[in-house]
């Protein structure tokens, strides 16, 4: 078990990199604690399994240094670093039964045999595996082939941290949930560092104790589901997570405030000296239809069960608003009130009022 | 759901039907024919029933050819199986070099067979030839395949692993690419040793086309006529007469037809009941 650090690392796939745009990864600090959940999320292309492979000695990074507890272990083989990797689909050996695969680490590893059995015993029985210990394991459900490979990941001791590289990708949805909520488990129970990949937010979010969103080969937030939920860092992290994302809407400054379309909106906190690009953030969870606002007419309205999803457009800007209660009908023309401590102001992107203006 | 009956469908198979009838179950049926007469020409037959299965079956001379025939199959499939393996295991997975290897690979297959005995005999040739007199005058190892059956046999056997080895080669290396790159970082993080990886990962997804390669091999080794035969035409003595090229002479040299006919057949059975006997068992465990 280890603390993992992550110190100024960038990676490029050429061997020459001239600019930025040449990098996969452009420079990344991050400090993940011993025995925590973390998730990477992020769009295909971020840069996500360009840091797994990094992190899990596959692949060395062009900069930086990566670091378990104070050992430097860039220049490390995967085998050195004690790490446990589970790829997007399930890596079984098809010779073998589903007992000697649970083995197969251990044993290349010249661990007892009775330590093996008892290790091998103990995973299968969280894993949910023992019925079928002396099956051959090509001929496993896909969703039990997952379960094998992680169980693979996890019957070592020794392990210092677990990624998981979009490992439910070709499960079955409905196997999704048990799977998800066994990982979960797993977690608490064995208490190892664990890594997750995904572009699934749902995944990230029940995960992680801590998120890290990734965009275009740089961290834009690392924070906690509802930090990411809450208080968006970047339109980026407001636009990915939440469905449908963060209304995004361009503003013209005023003074002290802000304008959007010529009517002032009430921003959370101060916005000190914001410039550049301006705009407000607020969710359409935060977006109420009432007597007073931002004018605007319904376009289109989701009854999602839940709740209703309401697309209006102030002009050409589209506006989400998500209530429970009653909705005029299509081609209204309606007013929005944005909830004064969930709007915040971006400037170029990142965010620029409150606690980050001052 | 009501079922229609509707067996038209068959008619679309009788194209087939007719192009195998004339391409193999006609010519077979001639083979049959010969195989229970005699005849002495002047297309008089008479009938003999199973003498001359019997005849075959009991012949030394059958017998000595079907041990040879056995032999050099097992001999270059034993070389040719692991070498062309060990070769694919070799060969570059991705860049410029893998057009080049692929086609320096393909390059003996795409010699005309009598071509490649022609090439070897002159080749193996003790005085003119550049092995034989690289094995007579530079190692100094006497060597010539027109006199001693050894020779002849480990020329025949070189011959058809060249010409051959690419088959097994380009078949387990379709193979080999076909593995995802997981699998190989999978390994590395269990700890695994490269010959864990070779017989756990490597081998079985090599499984079903190396199934193929070995099927082919063994079937047209097991029925290989043109290459051995410009190259030593079965001699020195008998020594490389292997079945084919007995009954060449059983058929086209002493025109002994009933006997032919009967000896192909016999042929023709234990290819069919080796190859499925193999495929059988390989793939037993599929299901």
């Amino acid at each position: 078990m280890a603390r993992i650090t992550l110190d100024r690392l960038r990676h490029s796939y050429f061997a020459n990199p001239k600019g930025p745009e040449d990098y996969a990864l452009k420079g990344l600090d991050v400090e993940w604690r011993d025995g925590g959940a973390y998730a990477l999320l992020g769009p295909s292309g971020c840069g996500k399994s360009t840091l797994l492979n990094i992190i899990s000695g596959l692949l060395m990074p062009s900069e930086g240094r990566v670091l378990f507890d104070d050992q430097d272990v860039t220049g490390l083989s995967p085998d050195k670093r004690n790490i446990a990797q589970v790829f997007q689909f399930p890596v079984i050996y098809d010779t073998m039964t589903v007992r000697q695969n649970l083995a197969f680490p251990l044993k290349n590893r010249g661990v007892d045999a009775a330590r093996i059995e008892q290790a091998v015993g103990e995973i299968a029985e969280m894993l949910g595996v023992q019925d079928m210990l002396d099956r051959r394991a090509a001929g496993l459900a896909p969703d039990d082939k997952q379960k094998i490979s992680m169980g693979r990941g996890l019957v070592r001791d020794d392990v210092n941290a677990v990624m998981f590289d979009e490992p439910l990708t070709v499960i079955d949805p409905h196997l999704k949930f048990s799977l998800r909520s066994k990982l979960k488990e797993l977690h608490q129970r064995i208490n190892r560092t664990m890594i997750y990949v995904t572009h699934d937010q749902t995944e990230a979010l029940t995960f992680a104790d801590e998120v890290v969103v990734m965009s275009l080969g740089e961290v834009v937030q690392i924070g906690t589901p509802v930090e990411l939920f809450e208080r968006p860092a970047h339109t980026f992290v407001g636009h990915f997570i939440g469905s449908p994302g963060m209304n995004v809407l361009p503003a013209e400054r005023a003074g002290d405030g802000v304008t959007f379309r010529g009517q002032a909106v009430a921003l959370d906190g101060i916005i000190g000296a914001a410039s550049g690009m301006l705009e407000i953030g607020v969710r359409p969870e935060n977006v109420r239809l009432g007597a007073h606002g931002v004018d605007a007419v319904i376009s289109k309205i989701s009854d999602v069960g839940r709740h209703k999803v309401v697309e209006t457009m102030a002009g050409d800007v589209k506006i989400n608003a998500i209530t429970d209660g009653e909705v005029p009908a299509q081609g209204s023309p309606v007013k929005l009130g944005f909830r004064q401590d969930r709007t915040r102001l971006y400037a170029d992107g990142w965010l620029a009022s409150g606690e980050a203006a001052q | 759901m009501h079922k229609t009956e509707n067996q038209k469908a068959w008619f679309f198979v009788l194209p087939v039907l007719f192009l195998v009838a004339f391409n193999a179950l006609v010519p077979m049926m001639t083979v049959v024919n010969y195989s229970v007469q005699e005849t002495f020409g002047n297309n008089q037959f008479f009938w003999q029933g199973l003498d001359w299965f019997e005849q075959i079956l009991r012949s030394e001379r059958f017998h000595a050819a079907l041990g040879r025939q056995f032999l050099f199959t097992f001999l270059i499939l034993i070389i040719q199986v692991p070498l062309g393996i060990i070769i694919a295991l070799s060969m570059p997975k991705s860049g410029f070099w893998v057009p080049v290897c692929l086609v320096l690979m393909a390059l003996p297959m795409l010699i005309p067979w009598n071509v490649v005995g022609a090439m070897w005999n002159i080749f193996a040739l003790p005085k003119i030839g550049m092995l034989g007199y690289f094995m007579n005058n530079v190692l100094g190892v006497p060597f010539d395949f027109t006199q001693s059956p050894t020779a002849a046999w480990i020329t025949i056997i070189a011959m058809d692993v060249w010409h051959w080895t690419s088959l097994v080669v380009l078949l387990a290396y379709a193979g080999l690419v076909s593995i995802p790159d997981a699998y190989y970082q999978a390994a590395r993080i269990d700890g695994a040793t490269p010959w864990a990886v070779f017989r756990h990962i490597q081998l079985p997804k090599m499984k079903n086309v190396l199934t193929i390669a070995i099927l082919l091999r063994f079937m047209d080794s097991f029925n290989v006529y043109t290459e051995p035969f410009t190259l030593t035409g079965g001699g020195p003595g008998n020594s490389t007469t292997l079945l084919s090229i007995d009954l060449v002479k059983i058929a086209l040299g002493q025109f002994d037809l009933g006997p032919a006919g009967a000896m192909s057949l016999i042929y023709f059975a234990i290819t069919l009941l080796v190859s499925w006997l193999f495929y059988t068992l390989m793939t037993r465990n599929e299901s």
